[in-house]
């Protein structure tokens, strides 16, 4: 176990002893006692810079299951790495925005930081691990974190509701991506996603690729709430806002693109995963700015914008999987798309980070998060104003900020998808530019709706619960340090551009390199007047008409009738689920035993019958038959008609006479068949037996007049012939198919020998086979306490 | 021989399984009584009938009929004799304690199924 190992594990250690300091230190805000933990780890993470910068890449082992191929690998490389440093250095401003956001003294915190925590470790698990199951199990660890984080405030259903909704979508799509990677165990014969690109010619080649290729998307859509799975996201925004900030916006939901950019070398190659993965972010892009205009509530609208900006970098990491077809580094057009999407992945997390933090703040302040309530806050909150401004004009794609410069590369990344000469997109690669033009727009409009709504317009006292004030200073750390890294990175991108883009995209598409070959990334500020340009541009012109005219076409939103949203379907599935169950249920669990019965016999009977027919085993074999006899021959007549008449039999008696009719001509039969130790037994028991029923014809009330319905009696009548039929078919087969004789001889040879009595059947129950007689007796016996229990043990009436 | 057996043993189970799925307890309990007659009728049947004498060594015979089914048989007889007289007292005490004997009453109600 390394060092690296212990500070994955570190979150979940810390996490134990969490509850201690809560309980020990009330006085003191137990977020404190989790802040230094995230610090460390981002400063442990900086000294990876320079080597992953120089293109080395670390591993350590550490055995888990080594039998079944699962370690605990950990790796870390420029995507690991790019990951580690989010999680961590998010994680700690959040934590610290949590400390001054919740309250000490009325939440539940020891909850909360130990969620966090579970949440933290997990994350880094997922970007670290090597070993796919390891990194399957951390996946789950993170769906299950946020739920619980989402379920924070669990006594409003809303949170419960929306938990309960992510955890069905999030987990449902974890499954389907654990059967991926087990598909991809199958082919490549290893877990380790390192050793899987080794053997890629193997992979490629198998018929089990494009399955697994669809159900390892299926996991990454789910998890980065692509469309039509994004459903969940908007309901997560219930949980608390450092969480929203956290998971909903830096981390967790980026899970998705972290697995979609760690597969890729395996992938990409695929024209299939070029049109899902492509297609399926720039729809996800466009479906979430579009929505996100209507809505009302802050965190609302940005759920949806991380919906769309997740979209955009799965659309840049889609059409970037094109680079790999082109299959060369110089003149390759195409790399700009996986630069884009790494930039951008880190520039989200900046601003969409920071925005979180703003709202939350708003909301701390003024008591609503609903801009129809706010307005004119600018000279209250001057602070906050600025943060949303440098956020959403990021967002928006403005210079100077960072925003602008990833949103001029995905347009570049767009633009040049008309150029290829692949999978026939001269004819629809159009679409591309034109949906991330109109998404953009769109983008640009909410985003100004964040700030003007909020902070400019008319100040409305009366609607809000608290009266606003600035923020404390320490809220504000966080969302300073994140907006001031917006504005850093818009100014000095490259900055980034070789200590951590670089050797993320050598993750991405390690194929492109030659032995030694590095990628080249920097990025410009000013590209020339060119497509991008007269895109940004209109951007800004079509997007500021549309803001100033929002309300007079805000209304094509309820064009859209309600029943045909996603929610909806969502809900009345999960509704119809548990109705439909629920009459399934109720259609066989009648609780009438009868039907019981009847389901067990027509099973049995249907099964077995058929096995006969569709196997060909009915075998009539008459050469080895006894002779009939007249005796057998009249005692069967008897035994029949004694059948019968018990169920023709109106009267008790009468049905418990021909049961006896029925069990002493047995005792006959026995004696015609040469067994009289069974002739006796078979006596005295129907004798017993007939005087116990007689019991109960005493005790018992008359029967019952038949059932009136015909179709009833019917159904128990073919049943019953069913089952008859059976076990005469059965039985007839059985005797004519004889494979071996019987193993009878040894007991006649040795019954006197070696056990020393001449009744073989005796000496078989008490000598050779004495076990069975044990335990029948103590049948018998438990039988006979049974009896004496229900008799004696009575509960008196007032006990029940 | 055999043949003819089977058929009675299946007459037996026929005739059980039509009382089994009948609303009296009495007639279930019958039924489950025939059922285990066919059920040792076909085990004697199953062993070979009438292949030698009784499996008693005085006899001096050349063959012997086996005596491992009826080994069987006398276990099961038993064995089924305590099951029948367990319902039979069930049964009575069921009604004693319920006040019917009818299976379609003898449901539970609506709140815990």
């Amino acid at each position: 176990m390394s060092l690296l190992h212990l500070v994955i594990l570190s979150p979940f250690i810390l996490a134990i002893f969490i509850p201690l300091f809560y309980k020990s230190f009330r006085n003191i805000h137990t977020g404190w006692f989790v802040l230094p933990l995230p610090i460390i780890l981002f400063a442990y993470f900086t000294q990876f810079f320079t080597g992953v910068s120089s293109g080395n890449a670390y591993f350590y082992s550490f055995n888990w299951i080594p039998s079944l191929g699962i370690n605990f690998d950990v790796y870390v490389d420029g995507l690991g790495l790019l990951f580690a440093l989010l999680i961590t250095g998010i994680g700690s401003l959040v934590v610290l925005y949590s400390i001054y956001y919740l309250s000490k003294t009325k939440e539940a915190l020891h909850s909360f930081y130990v969620y966090l925590l579970l949440f933290m470790g997990a994350m880094l698990g997922v970007v670290l691990s090597d070993n796919l199951i390891v990194l399957y199990s951390f996946w789950e660890l993170t769906s299950l974190s946020s739920f619980l984080l989402i379920g924070y405030w669990y006594e409003r259903e809303k949170s419960r509701y929306g938990a309960q909704k992510s955890m069905l979508i999030t987990v449902s799509g974890g499954l389907a991506m654990l059967a991926g990677v087990v598909l991809l165990y199958l082919m490549g014969g290893t877990f380790s996603v390192r050793e899987l690109i080794a053997n890629l010619d193997i992979i490629t080649a198998s018929e089990l690729f494009i399955p697994a290729l669809i159900l390892i998307l299926f996991g990454a859509f789910t998890k980065s709430a692509q469309f039509p799975f994004h459903i969940w996201l908007p309901d997560a925004m219930e949980a608390p806002t450092p969480v929203s900030a956290y998971l909903h916006s830096a981390t967790m939901v980026k899970a998705g693109i972290y697995l979609l950019a760690r597969l890729s070398p395996i992938f990409a190659d695929h024209v299939v995963w070029f049109v899902l993965v492509s297609s399926v972010g720039i729809v996800t892009l466009f479906w979430g700015s579009f929505s996100a205009v209507k809505q009302t509530d802050l965190k609302g609208i940005l759920a949806f914008s991380t919906i769309s900006q997740l979209g955009l970098i799965t659309s840049l990491i889609g059409v970037g999987s094109a680079a790999l077809y082109y299959d060369f580094l110089d003149d390759n057009i195409y790399i700009v798309a996986i630069t884009a999407a790494v930039f951008h992945l880190i520039n989200h997390a900046t601003f969409k980070g920071s925005l979180f933090m703003v709202v939350g703040i708003i909301d701390h302040e003024t008591g609503t998060r609903d801009i129809r309530k706010l307005g004119g806050l600018m000279s209250l909150m001057p602070i906050t104003f600025t943060l949303a401004l440098i956020g959403c004009f990021s967002m928006a794609g403005l210079p100077p900020f960072n925003g602008f410069l990833s949103k001029e590369m995905f347009f570049t990344g767009m633009v040049n998808v008309t150029k290829m000469d692949i999978y026939n997109l001269e004819t629809w690669g159009l679409l591309f530019p034109v949906l991330a033009w109109i998404a953009s727009v769109f983008t640009f409009v909410y985003s100004m709706v964040i700030v003007f709504k909020t902070f400019t317009g008319k100040y409305q006292p009366e609607k809000l619960e608290k009266k606003p004030h600035e923020a404390p200073i320490g809220m504000l750390i966080s969302p300073i340090i994140l907006a001031s890294l917006v504005v850093i990175f818009g100014l000095f991108p490259n900055l980034l551009s070789h200590s951590i883009i670089e050797p993320a995209m050598a993750s991405i598409a390690p194929r492109l390199l030659g032995p030694g070959e590095q990628f080249y990334v920097h990025i410009y500020h000013w590209h020339g007047f060119n497509t991008e340009l007269f895109m940004t541009l209109g951007v800004i012109g079509v997007g500021i008409l549309l803001f100033l005219t929002l309300q007079k076409w805000s209304s094509i939103y309820n064009v859209f009738p309600k029943e045909l949203t996603l929610n909806n379907f969502y809900d009345k599935g999960i509704v119809g689920i548990d109705r439909s169950s629920n009459k399934l249920m109720k259609l066989f669990m009648t609780g009438f035993i009868r039907d019981y019965l009847v389901i067990i016999f027509a099973f049995f009977g249907a099964l077995m019958l058929s096995t006969l027919f569709i196997k060909d085993g009915f075998v009539a074999d008459f050469s080895d038959t006894a002779p009939i006899g007249v005796y057998e021959v009249i005692l069967s007549i008897v035994m029949v008609i004694g059948a019968a008449t018990t169920l023709f039999a109106r009267s008790r008696l009468t049905a418990i006479i021909s049961l006896g009719v029925v069990g002493y001509t047995l005792s006959l039969f026995f004696v015609l068949f040469r067994a009289p130790d069974l002739a006796l037994t078979q006596l005295v028991v129907e004798t017993v037996s007939v005087a116990l029923f007689l019991l109960c014809f005493y005790y018992l009330p008359e029967l019952k007049k038949k059932s009136k319905r015909l179709k009833f009696r019917l159904t128990n009548l073919i049943i019953a012939v069913m089952a008859g039929t059976t076990v005469t078919l059965f039985g007839i087969s059985a005797n004519s198919t004889r494979l071996f004789d019987s193993i009878s001889e040894f007991f006649i040879e040795a019954s006197y020998k070696e056990a020393g009595g001449k009744n073989m059947v005796n000496v078989i129950l008490a000598d050779f086979r004495g076990f069975d007689t044990m335990f029948e007796v103590v049948v018998l016996g438990i039988a006979a306490f049974g009896v004496y229990a229900m008799i004696r043990l009575r509960i008196r009436g007032n006990d029940r | 021989m055999e043949i003819l057996m089977s058929i009675v043993a299946g007459i037996l189970v026929t005739a059980a399984v039509y009382l089994m799925l009948s609303r009296s307890i009495l007639r279930i309990i019958i039924g489950t009584g025939l059922l285990s007659h066919g059920a040792h009728l076909l085990l004697l049947t199953m062993g070979g009938l009438k292949r030698g004498t009784v499996p008693l060594l005085g006899e001096d015979a050349s063959s012997y009929t086996d005596p491992l089914p009826q080994a069987l048989i006398l276990t099961a007889i038993v064995i089924s004799f305590a099951i029948t007289s367990f319902f039979l007292v069930l049964a009575y005490r069921a009604y004693q304690e319920l006040g019917t004997d009818d299976m379609d009453k003898l449901r539970g109600n609506e709140n815990n199924d």
